[in-house]
């Protein structure tokens, strides 16, 4: 081989050869070391977070762990979650199922409206309920969050179900099976892992929701962390409390990323062969129809009905905005949320690169850490940010480079799953090919790998913008004194009732989430990506 | 005793009918083969048979119950029918023995039944296998096993194999022949591969547009097709332009006139044709001898050989015929190499089939 490469290479294979190997290994070495150490940052909240408590008088910790308010958090917190988490489920297996094994008039049509609510930001649809009817607490808080979050797995659960072998339900049929036993026993421990993976997002979701259950007044961990540290001045207890809720985060999301690997597991054992039946639905028809009408009613028209009456409305003059105001919050969003984009990107390249590429352990281990982003609420990734800054970096306390690194690892899994699969997409028998034909490594990089798949990290970097632009509880936290971003003048404008002053905010928030709301849809729908990356 | 009736049974999706008035019958233990090309609604009727489908109108009768008529469908968990689809469709979640036993009472789900089911069909040393874990013939096997396990009635059968490969496929056939007659069990097997439901079928029901062109023995089928399509489709055939001569009357025995010579023949059933009149003669292509110009069978006509197949066991010859448009095919046994372009002699061994020309074609 070697004196091949020699005679080839015209005598200069002797020392080429092994240059070329150390350079890769070098490479290689560095890709990993940068991958550990973006892993590290993306890791900072979660650690200083516990380093807080840990370094925290001991007796106070005490104190705010057994206080009798911890108990009551944690029952609200809890309760919510999964009362929404279960409505979620049957509603959206239930809507899953019409839209892809019935023969429902207008399935696409009802597709693009039961997913719509997703460009409507939960704090968005939270607004619009406040504004037009009297209902607030744990009621007001489920209906926003349980409208808001049923297409988490109505989705994914379409996916599945298209994936499902549907002849097993025609089998547990002829076996002695009815209808819904059959669909029971066959079809649903197919797309079960789906399904659980959606509504486990959903309950992590619910978990993490500030807005919503602020705006209703409704006692949850959340609001209460931001209360704490906010107006009681005791960071001890915010930092106990946000303690607790990342640790319920991130049970949720190991229990979530189990549920994908079973799904992943499922899908491939099985493929459909013959085109589905529809199952007709004869005079049931219609009061399905009225059921999907009625909720898309509940989730879009009631908050798009509050814009629609309020941006309407001259008589609130006094109250409504400014559009200067406006145009100055819009420029301060983009532009923080762009760099926040970009710092995901930095952080996601070299994890995303490892876990697409080097499949070992340690690409496991980095690939979990950006996992954090997901599990820890926006208002504990904030309030470990503000601890950290006024005590190691102090130059940087609410600074908008603080708050563009708190996008950027709450948003990193997004960042992380568009570079991986972007990279993935890339056949590594191209790569091979360009080697064959006389490319370098560094060459094949930049001349094959790199280009197929840069439009696929631009996209995945511009919806983490687009994402991050509706963040709100750690932008509240973190933002410099005196800047607004247009979710925290929402929130500022909805807190003190000035309804016509937060509509124009409210339009603008929801015509930044409806782009990357439709298109995702279509994505999670085919199969092509999970839930959790795209939206 | 188990025996199926369809009647008439019309059926489709809305309003649109595939099934335009089916009827046959399966006697008792009898395997039935509906041989139809896609498209010609056999799945439809598989599927009306299983009450999968609700029938427009007709009826479904096991052993004088009606499973659907007028006012009728019993839904297919009381049917007492077994399905085995087209891609097995074993339950992923489910390992081989909870598939065989999924029809079975709980308490007999992992009990003796299932076992001596997976010994019957070869797979006892499977049972705790997950599907994903199994070839395409194993599946197939545990799926047949899953179907028999209830003591059903019937079991139906869809394009059972043809998601396996050619050698696996003549395997799997026998060993599914096999163990539904050991069970006793009537089944339907809808296929579109002629020589699945030819090898397999005690009677063949061939479905095509939604209505049944005939119904019989294998060896009916082939011998006696009901139409020019028919003939073409079962078994392939060539079919040559040519005038009657003698006997007037459906079955007589008389002779055409065609570029082959006068050529014996019999009218199919069915047609009418005078003396003089345009037939169309129906060879199977096994029915052609070829040989070399020096030893001419009798009545011979010379060739040109424009293509061999050659499949060892035989071989297919394309010719050309002077005086006839179409090149056709011959096929003989693989014991002689053809040379491409040469001349040879071809001859006619036994009586073929003649078919009244359509006004249309003349």
């Amino acid at each position: 081989m070697t004196s091949v490469r020699t005679l080839m290479t015209g005598g200069k294979g002797f020392s080429f050869v092994p240059r070329r190997r150390a350079r890769l290994r070098l490479g290689r070495a560095f890709l990993i070391a940068s991958s550990i150490v973006a892993a590290a940052v993306a890791a900072i909240p979660l650690a200083y977070l516990v380093v807080r408590v840990v370094g925290s008088d001991p007796n106070l910790v005490t104190a705010a762990l057994l206080r009798g308010r911890m108990v009551e958090l944690a029952v609200n917190t809890v309760g919510l979650v999964i009362a929404v988490s279960i409505t979620a489920l049957v509603v959206g297996v239930a809507i899953a199922w019409l839209l892809t094994r019935t023969d429902l008039a207008g399935r696409k049509v009802w597709l693009v409206i039961t997913a719509l609510p997703l460009a409507v930001p939960s704090y968005v649809a939270a607004f619009g309920w406040i504004a037009v009817t009297p209902l607030r607490g744990f009621w007001g808080a489920f209906v926003v969050l349980t409208l808001c979050n049923v297409p988490f797995v109505t989705l994914p659960t379409i996916a599945a179900l298209r994936l499902s072998n549907h002849a097993n339900e025609d089998v547990a049929r002829t076996l002695g099976r009815s209808r819904l036993r059959a669909f029971l026993e066959a079809t649903w421990p197919q797309i079960r892992p789906a399904a659980l993976a959606g509504v486990l997002l959903v309950a992590l979701y619910v978990l993490a929701e500030f807005g919503t259950v602020a705006l209703m007044r409704y006692q949850a961990f959340t609001w209460a962390i931001h209360t704490a540290y906010g107006s009681q001045f005791n960071p001890t207890l915010a930092a106990v409390m946000a303690t607790v809720l990342a640790a319920m985060g991130i049970a949720l999301v190991v229990a979530e990323r189990r549920m994908r690997g079973a799904q992943a597991r499922l899908g491939t054992t099985v493929v459909a062969r013959a085109p589905v039946t529809p199952v007709p639905l004869g005079r049931h028809a219609w009061w399905v129809h009225g059921a999907l009408g009625l909720l898309a009613m509940l989730g879009l028209a009631v908050p798009v009905g509050a814009l629609a009456r309020y941006i309407g409305s001259t008589t609130a003059a006094s109250t409504s905005v400014r559009p200067g105001a406006l145009v100055t919050d819009m420029i301060s969003t983009v532009s923080i949320a762009g760099a926040g984009a970009l710092f995901a990107l930095a952080l996601a390249l070299p994890i995303g690169l490892v876990a697409a590429r080097i499949r070992n352990r340690l690409s496991g281990v980095t690939e979990s850490a950006s996992y954090l982003g997901l599990a820890l609420p926006g208002i504990v990734v904030g309030l470990s940010l503000v601890f950290f800054s006024l005590k190691v970096v102090p130059a940087l306390y609410q600074s908008i480079w603080m708050l563009a690194f708190a996008y950027g690892v709450l948003f990193l899994p997004k960042a992380v799953g568009a570079v991986r699969a972007s990279i993935e997409q890339v056949e590594p028998g191209l790569e091979d090919v360009a080697r064959t034909l006389g490319s370098s490594p560094q060459r094949v990089w930049s001349r094959v790998t790199a280009r197929i798949a840069w439009p696929g990290i631009g996209a995945g970097v511009l919806l983490v913008a687009l994402t991050a632009m509706k963040e709100l509880p750690a932008t509240l936290l973190l933002r410099p004194t005196g800047t607004d971003t247009l979710a925290t003048s929402l929130w500022r404008y909805t807190e003190s009732s000035a309804y016509a002053a937060a509509a124009p905010y409210a339009l603008m928030l929801i015509a930044v989430a409806i782009v990357p709301a439709l298109l995702l849809t279509r994505e999670v729908v085919a199969g092509k990506r999970s839930p959790e990356e795209a939206l | 005793m188990s025996e199926l009736q369809v009647r008439k049974v019309v059926a489709g999706y809305d309003g649109a009918p595939v099934l335009r008035g089916v009827s046959f019958t399966v006697p008792h233990g009898q395997l039935a083969a509906v041989l139809g090309p896609s498209g010609s609604g056999k799945s439809t009727l598989l599927r009306v048979i299983a009450g999968l489908n609700t029938p427009i109108e007709g009826a479904v009768v096991i052993d004088g119950r009606v499973l659907a008529g007028p006012r009728v469908n019993v839904p297919p968990e009381r049917r007492r029918i077994g399905l085995v689809p087209q891609d097995a469709a074993l339950f992923p979640h489910l390992d081989v023995l909870g598939n065989v036993g999924f029809g079975l009472p709980r308490s007999q789900r992992r009990g003796d039944k299932p076992r001596d089911l997976l010994e019957m069909v070869g797979m006892a040393d499977f049972a705790l296998r997950m599907p994903g874990e199994l070839s395409g013939g194993q599946r197939h096997r545990v799926a047949l096993a899953r179907a028999l396990a209830t003591d059903p009635d019937l079991v139906l059968l869809d394009e059972p194999f043809s998601a396996l490969d050619a050698a696996l496929r003549a395997d799997v056939r026998a060993q599914v022949r096999q163990v539904l007659r050991r069970a006793e069990t009537t089944a339907v097997l809808v296929t579109h591969d002629q020589d699945e439901a030819l090898s397999m079928a005690d009677v063949v029901a061939v479905l095509d547009d939604g209505r049944l062109i005939q119904v019989g023995t294998p060896a009916e089928i082939y011998a006696k097709p009901a139409s020019r399509w028919l003939a073409q489709f079962v078994g392939g055939a060539l079919v040559m332009p040519g005038t009657w001569a003698e006997g007037a009357a459906a079955g007589a025995a008389g002779s055409v006139t065609c570029p082959l010579g006068a050529i014996p023949a019999r009218l199919a059933d069915g047609e009418i044709a005078r003396e003089g009149e345009a037939v169309d003669l129906v060879l199977r292509p096994e029915q052609l001898a070829v040989d070399d110009l020096n030893s001419p069978p009798p009545g011979s006509v010379i060739a040109m050989v424009r293509n061999v197949a050659y499949f060892g066991h035989d071989a297919v010859v394309t010719l050309d015929l002077p005086g006839c448009e179409q090149p056709v095919e011959a096929r003989v046994l693989g014991d002689h190499v053809w040379q491409l372009d040469s001349e040879v002699a071809v001859a006619v061994r036994s009586a073929g089939l003649a078919f009244a020309r359509q006004p249309a074609n003349v």
